[in-house]
């Protein structure tokens, strides 16, 4: 009989420990709920990735590489969580169709992200600057680190004698007309085991570009006049690589040979890739959610779910008394449960996802009711309270489960199809399921139990009348 | 009340309603959301909102077509089949030239490929959910395959499910609500609910089956129904009530976002319990008399 009441104790403290620690963090801010961008506010854009020009097996990397650009970008931008994703999508689509889909959250404004989204990489091929300027460029560097290192904080450029303009310049190289328009392809490429490395051969990871004719032709004028020396790759403005150039390069391809470690090499081709922009992507779904429309839903549905909470809290003591009260226990229980696992996993919260969350507290006191109504079978049939609980548990037990796991199918086949919305209800109501049964059976049980003796035969008239329900009276009344 | 005594006219009333639903839909069809046919929708909200004919003239004026809407007590709803880049800054410019502090809620512009998408993978989750319930059932009731087969059990809630889901959209179309993404969540909720449902009578069906079974009880299948459905209807009345209770609470005091889903779920709910109690248990008893019928014609 302890164990019961010890087990219904811990529950009821674990209830208390998870509610609290969901409200004080909720509080403080040290662990918030995730919320999605219907409740926070921010922009939505999906592209679609022309790929029809890619090659099947180069479809993913390039997607990748679209993926990693996009995201440096937006990162260069300073968005706080900013999510980017590749999707295959085959379903309702003609065909297969790429998709990059991007999340961000607090960005309002379109203009702006979609501008920040679109620009294309630049990719700039610079070429050695010659000495006497670059050594007059590093001398006024070293003129600016000298008067900082003093450090004075009242440093006023202006009146040192430095050139303004010429301090702003790289000091070692120089653009040429190359850029990445004249880029067609990059490739990863292997060298064919020509590379003496600690004794062995080893096949090294090169990096090949394709020109296209304007481009081969640049860069063989290029490449002529800068023989011995270095030319450096550059995109969005950092320098990725500066290879020597052995000789005058024609036929529009060339091969960057370094030490790439294969992952290297494979990022730099993404990067190139991407400079030269092999998939072109087109704004296919925009969405924006301003910032007070989400904080007016979260605080509407707060409000919601508390009268909710609280009508089914009078509904179910009104009706059955004890019981109902044990069952609106429990519920706070499975509350603060779900509460917290949606901190612990994150879940991402959206409307759907609340939606899916109140549900499932339809799911949690019916689990109660089916429970309670098989009790007072029990009971009518002139059991002992311990008895008939324990009964009223075990005949409903069939019904919750094949109803429960009926309900989690369909949760499942939802989210495996669904689009993002509905994955979010989907997981929010296959969890609460999941987590109801589970309170259902182990709390709600334990807490009845705790309450009554198993040897007693007869139970006291107060105990057997906290634990009727409103409808027996009345039916006993109409006898 | 003997449910199934009146299993004919109560399964008349559903036949009727599952007509009416159809003949609803038919006659107005169903009213698509940009979210499925692609377009764009914008919601703008200002302290004194321009009326709808400013709002209109302003904007076909700039060359859109567009349907525009008041929404709740301070926005504008505007609706344009334009989704381009430039189409969506001159829209929201023009809508920032008029009315008094203009603030922009949100916006929301779809391809006709996501869609079309959204559209067929709502119907093959719909199917497959379907699917997948009469599986799932038919392997419950596997114990019980007399004298009616198990997997009848599994037609039966999934008839009940689709009752459930086309009365509740024949009154939505009946009330002109739009179908958006939330509209098709509150449906895949009721399959949900519905289900759970029709199950919990199937179980004490199934209770009472195995229990005649053991004491070797001769009882007509129309009475275990009857006797397991009035055992029942107490908690799928009060289940719902609660539900109910809840959902009017998500209603009224809700997010605007989430009120049609609310009107959906409230619906669905009672349907479903109606279902539940004066559809899928008739119709199993059905599914016996039929059978015995075909003997006797024999």
């Amino acid at each position: 009989m302890w164990k019961t009441r010890i087990i219904a104790l811990i529950f009821l403290m674990l209830g208390i420990f998870l509610g609290s620690y969901v409200y004080k963090t909720e509080m403080d801010g040290t662990n918030p709920f995730k919320l999605g961008l219907d409740l926070r506010g921010g922009s939505y854009l999906v592209y679609k990735a022309d790929v029809s020009d890619v090659e099947e097996l180069d479809v993913k990397s390039s997607m990748d590489s679209l993926r990693d650009v996009i995201e440096r970008r937006i990162n260069a931008f300073g968005v706080a969580e900013p999510n980017v994703q590749t999707e295959t999508h085959t379903l309702g689509v003609d065909g297969d169709e790429e998709r990059l889909v991007i999340e961000l959250p607090g960005v309002t404004d379109l203009d702006e992200a979609v501008e920040m989204i679109g620009q294309t990489p630049f990719l700039e091929f610079k070429v050695e600057r010659d000495e006497q300027t670059r050594d007059a460029i590093l001398a006024e560097i070293a003129k600016v680190q000298e008067s900082i290192s003093t450090e004075d904080e009242n440093i006023d450029l202006e009146n040192l004698d430095i050139d303004t303009e010429l301090i702003q310049k790289d000091p070692y190289y120089v653009a040429t007309e190359l850029t990445g328009k004249y880029l067609e392809k990059s490739v990863l490429q292997f060298s064919q085991g020509g590379v003496q490395n600690g004794g062995g051969l080893q096949s090294q990871p090169i990096i090949g570009l394709n020109f296209n004719k304007e481009g081969g032709e640049l860069f063989e004028t290029i490449t002529g006049e800068n023989v011995d020396k270095t030319i450096a790759i550059y995109l969005d403005g950092i320098m990725v690589s500066n290879p020597r150039v052995n000789q005058a390069i024609s036929g529009g391809s060339a091969i960057i040979e370094g030490n790439f470690d294969i992952k290297e090499a494979k990022e730099i081709v993404g990067r190139l890739n991407s400079g030269a922009l092999p998939i072109p992507i087109e704004l296919i779904s925009t969405s924006t959610i301003g910032p007070t429309l989400g904080q007016d839903a979260v605080d509407a549905g707060v409000r919601a779910g508390m009268i909710g909470l609280l009508l089914v809290a009078i509904l179910l003591i009104v009706w059955y008394r004890l019981p109902g009260l044990i069952a609106v226990v429990a519920l706070g229980v499975y509350t603060a449960m779900m509460l917290w696992v949606f901190k612990f996993i994150p879940v991402t919260l959206t409307s759907a996802g609340i939606a899916g969350f109140i549900i499932s507290i339809g799911i949690a006191v019916d689990a109660n009711i089916l429970i309670f109504e098989r009790m007072k079978e029990e009971l009518a049939d002139g059991r002992n309270l311990y008895t008939a609980i324990d009964n009223g548990f075990k005949r409903a037990w069939a019904s919750i489960r094949d109803a429960n796991i009926s309900s989690i199918i369909s949760a499942i086949i939802l989210f495996w199809f669904g689009t993002a919305l509905i994955k979010g209800f989907a997981l929010t109501f296959g969890l609460g399921i999941i987590l109801s049964m589970l309170t259902a059976v182990t709390f709600t049980r334990s807490m009845l139990l705790s309450f009554t003796d198993k040897e007693k035969k007869k139970n006291s008239k107060v105990l057997r009348t906290l634990f009727k329900s409103g409808l027996s009276e009345i039916t006993k009344n109409n006898k | 009340m003997n449910i199934i005594k009146y299993k004919k006219i109560f399964l008349g009333i559903s036949t009727a309603l599952v007509l009416i639903a159809v003949a609803v839909v038919g006659a107005k069809g169903l009213d698509y959301g940009v979210e499925f046919t692609g377009g764009a929708v914008l919601e703008m909200s200002y302290d004194e909102r321009p009326s709808i004919e400013e709002a209109k003239t302003l904007l076909v004026e700039k060359g859109f077509e567009v349907d525009v809407q008041n929404f709740g007590e301070k926005s504008l709803i505007i609706k344009t089949q334009d989704v381009s880049e430039e189409g969506r800054k001159s829209l929201t410019s023009a809508m920032s030239s008029i009315g008094n502090n203009p603030e922009l809620k949100r916006f929301n512009s779809i391809g006709p490929s996501v869609g079309r998408e959204l559209r067929t993978k709502s119907l093959y989750a719909l199917i497959f959910v379907s699917l997948g319930i009469i599986f799932f059932v038919a392997y419950a009731f596997r114990s019980v395959s007399k004298p009616v087969s198990s997997w009848k059990y599994g037609l039966v809630a999934v008839i009940a499910l689709l009752h459930d889901i086309m009365i509740p959209v024949g009154i939505l179309t009946l009330l002109g609500t739009e179908i958006d993404t939330l509209y098709v969540v509150g449906l895949l909720s009721i399959l949900g609910l519905s289900v759970n449902d029709t199950i919990v009578v199937f179980d004490r069906v199934r209770e009472e089956l195995a229990k005649n079974n053991e004491t070797s009880k001769k009882e007509d299948f129309d009475d275990t129904v009857g006797y397991a459905v009035s055992k029942t209807v107490t908690r799928s009345i009060l289940t719902s009530l609660t539900l109910v209770v809840v959902l009017l609470a998500l209603y009224y005091v809700g997010p605007v976002a989430t009120q049609t889903l609310a009107l959906v779920l409230l619906l669905g709910t009672i349907v479903g319990t109606y279902s539940s109690i004066f559809l899928a248990s008739p119709l199993l008893t059905y599914m016996v008399s039929s059978k015995k019928e075909e003997k006797k014609k024999k």
